[in-house]
């Protein structure tokens, strides 16, 4: 898997899943629709993203369905990376 | 032809007892929710109608039928008494949107338990608050949630048993045990506990400006009036397939995603996914959804992917919409006309209220923007936030105000009566929200009349996050207010003054935001934070929310007289 999608997962697991919460997260583990990131926390991941990548994500493309996959991220984040 | 029918000849002696009389009850009799949504329904000739139909975001799915309702219900509540819970214990459900929450809830009323469902989305200190003041005596949860538990068990003594609801996996620990539903010994027969009308039901949690969240006490005779909304309101008819998007861990999601479909013999379809367009209209085309109860701020989600998605899925089975929350505005009403062919029906109430006050009901014209009328049985009013008497002037802003009695009303907060008696000024029950009355005797919502944060339908105390925020390392002092949202209507924003040796920037920012939304909920991350050298103050010492609130919806400051000089 390459960098941007395994650093997000990282991240999700580092910052969204309880220490001992060993479920697996591939790069099309829904995690909107599975309830790990939800519409508010999506903004700290956006922030994160943002930050990381040095990008701005429009409020109108950060929908939770760009959010809800590693696959999906690294498609947003690959469009407004210069 | 609606349930209601008339509004205005419904409102020509109305009397409760109406709702008494279809659900058999009598006064002085027992009454338990339990055992009205499931036992009674089966009694009525439905037990083999389908109850539930569950599906989580992979696609899985489970339909249970009335006597499943009733059965696992029993076997629930048999199994809290072998466990050596007692009627009266408050019995916390902290998971999320799984057949087992919404079967414990009805279990654990019929032993006479307390339900006190919690948002599964909680952080250990909200979770912690809010069990140490209900002295919750056993909790049912997920395994994907239990270490939250396990983090505050310790600060929790009077906590029994943490039930695992999916006990697969490493070996449970102290005070844990297993439960699986659909492995556990059927119970058919159960003597349901005789709870009376003014038996403690359920504990909603709710927050306020100051002071920690409170919960809201209800009782079982709260079924009369959720009954009697959800058929009128919602138009509960036997052949509707009903949609509830809210969460049990909410009010919205016990009224009206339990009690109101069930206790009216309803099949509901529950959903256990976070938001997602496709697959929302996918679940009404497939099950062929006919009332949708949904929340202004899903609505604006749906809105921001506009018609041509919901074009592309058959959606004609749809035939009535609800939308309860925070207001819902016109725009929305017009673009549901547009998307759906129908319009959402709004509807206000609140944790306290226990059940629709003001609606807009089936048969009333919807004015686009109004919460619409007093529910009948409710006596609802604008009055002066001094002198609380009703303003008789149109348009002029004051408090919403309603008389005490209906079925539903809370009947205290836990473990805080003064609070409880604080609420009612001049014979009404004041409900913190600002609004307008018109001509025609509609209610127009205008905010909050405090610092309350209503964000995406949710009530954020600002004194809870700014109490986490202190435990932060490197913050010396914030303020948390409402900022303007156009999806949420209000999301949550900080002022925060660092400690000396921290620098303000976009890490720091991060960290907070992810240290707040550990530690109390998503919802009560700040969306933004404004690092700022020091933050407006009385002269003694009170930090003054409303003129950052002000600042940012770009009001009026009002009086600064009282403000600290720099």
């Amino acid at each position: 898997m390459d960098d941007i999608k395994q650093t997000v997962l990282d991240y999700i697991r580092k910052e969204y899943l309880e220490e001992d919460d060993d479920r697996e997260l591939t790069e099309t583990t829904p995690l909107i629709t599975g309830g790990i990131v939800d519409s508010f926390s999506m903004v700290s991941l956006k922030r994160f993203l943002e930050r990381k990548y040095a990008i701005q994500i429009p409020d109108a493309d950060a929908s939770p369905e760009a959010f809800d996959t590693a696959r999906s991220i690294e498609v947003l984040v690959n469009r407004f990376k210069k | 032809m609606s349930n209601i029918g008339s509004y205005t000849d419904r409102l020509k002696d109305f009397d409760w007892s109406l709702a008494e009389k279809e659900l058999g009850y009598r006064a002085g009799e027992p009454i338990n929710i339990g055992w009205y949504c499931s036992d009674r329904i089966c009694q009525m000739g439905l037990a083999d109608k389908k109850a539930l139909i569950w599906e989580d975001f992979h696609g899985a799915s489970k339909t249970y039928t009335f006597d499943d309702l009733r059965v696992l219900s029993n076997t629930i509540a048999a199994s809290l008494q072998e466990l050596g819970l007692k009627p009266g214990e408050r019995i916390c459900l902290f998971m999320d949107r799984v057949p087992e929450l919404y079967i414990g809830f009805l279990g654990i009323l019929k032993m006479g338990g307390i339900a006190q469902p919690l948002f599964s989305a909680f952080g250990e200190d909200s979770l912690l608050t809010r069990l140490d003041n209900a002295k919750t005596a056993a909790i049912f949860t997920q395994r994907k949630h239990v270490a939250k538990v396990r983090k505050i068990l310790a600060q929790l003594p009077e906590m029994r048993h943490i039930i695992v609801v999916d006990p697969d996996g490493p070996p449970l620990r102290e005070r844990e045990v297993g439960f699986r539903l659909d492995q556990a010994k059927r119970v058919e027969q159960f003597t349901v506990h005789p709870t009376t009308a003014e038996t403690p039901s359920v504990l909603h949690y709710t927050s306020g400006t100051t002071g920690q969240p409170k919960g809201a006490q209800h009782v079982h005779y709260s079924l009369i009036s959720q009954y009697l909304t959800a058929k009128w309101v919602l138009d509960l008819q036997p052949n509707d397939l009903y949609w509830c998007n809210a969460d049990p861990g909410w009010v919205t999601g016990t009224s009206y995603g339990i009690i109101g479909p069930w206790s009216n013999g309803i099949t509901q379809v529950v959903l256990d996914s976070g938001f997602n367009t496709e697959r929302w209209y996918s679940l009404i085309q497939k099950h062929r959804v006919t009332v949708w109860y949904s929340a202004p701020t899903a609505i604006r989600l749906l809105m921001r992917e506009g018609t041509v998605v919901a074009r592309r899925f058959d959606l004609s089975s749809l035939r009535h919409l609800c939308s309860v929350g925070e207001p819902l505005n016109a725009e929305a009403v017009l673009w549901s006309r547009e998307a759906y062919g129908l319009q959402f029906h709004d509807s206000y109430w609140q944790t306290e209220t226990g059940s629709i006050v003001i609606t807009n009901v089936p048969e009333m014209p919807i004015k686009p923007g109004s919460m619409g009328k007093p529910f009948p049985g409710i006596e609802a009013t604008i009055v002066d936030p001094k002198t609380f008497e009703p303003i008789d002037q149109p348009a002029r802003v004051g408090l919403i105000a309603l008389r005490p009695g209906w079925p539903a009303m809370f009947r205290t907060y836990w473990n805080n009566r003064a609070t409880y008696e604080s609420k009612f000024k001049n014979g009404w029950y004041i409900s913190g929200d600002r609004a307008s009355l018109d001509s025609d005797g509609y209610f127009w919502f205008v905010g909050r009349d405090d610092d309350v944060i209503n964000t995406g339908g949710h009530l954020v105390g600002p004194f809870e996050i700014e109490s986490a925020l202190l435990e932060h390392p490197a913050v010396a002092e914030s303020a948390a207010v409402g900022k303007p949202d156009h999806v949420n209507m209000e999301v949550v924003k900080a002022f925060v003054a660092l400690k000396p040796g921290f620098e303000p920037n976009g890490d720091l920012e991060l960290e907070i935001m992810n240290f707040i939304r550990k530690k109390l909920s998503p919802l009560a991350m700040p969306q933004e934070i404004e690092f700022v050298k020091s933050l407006p103050k009385t002269r003694s010492g009170k930090i003054m929310r409303r003129v950052l609130r002000a600042q940012e919806w770009g009001e009026p400051i009002g009086d600064i007289s009282t403000l600290e000089d720099d």
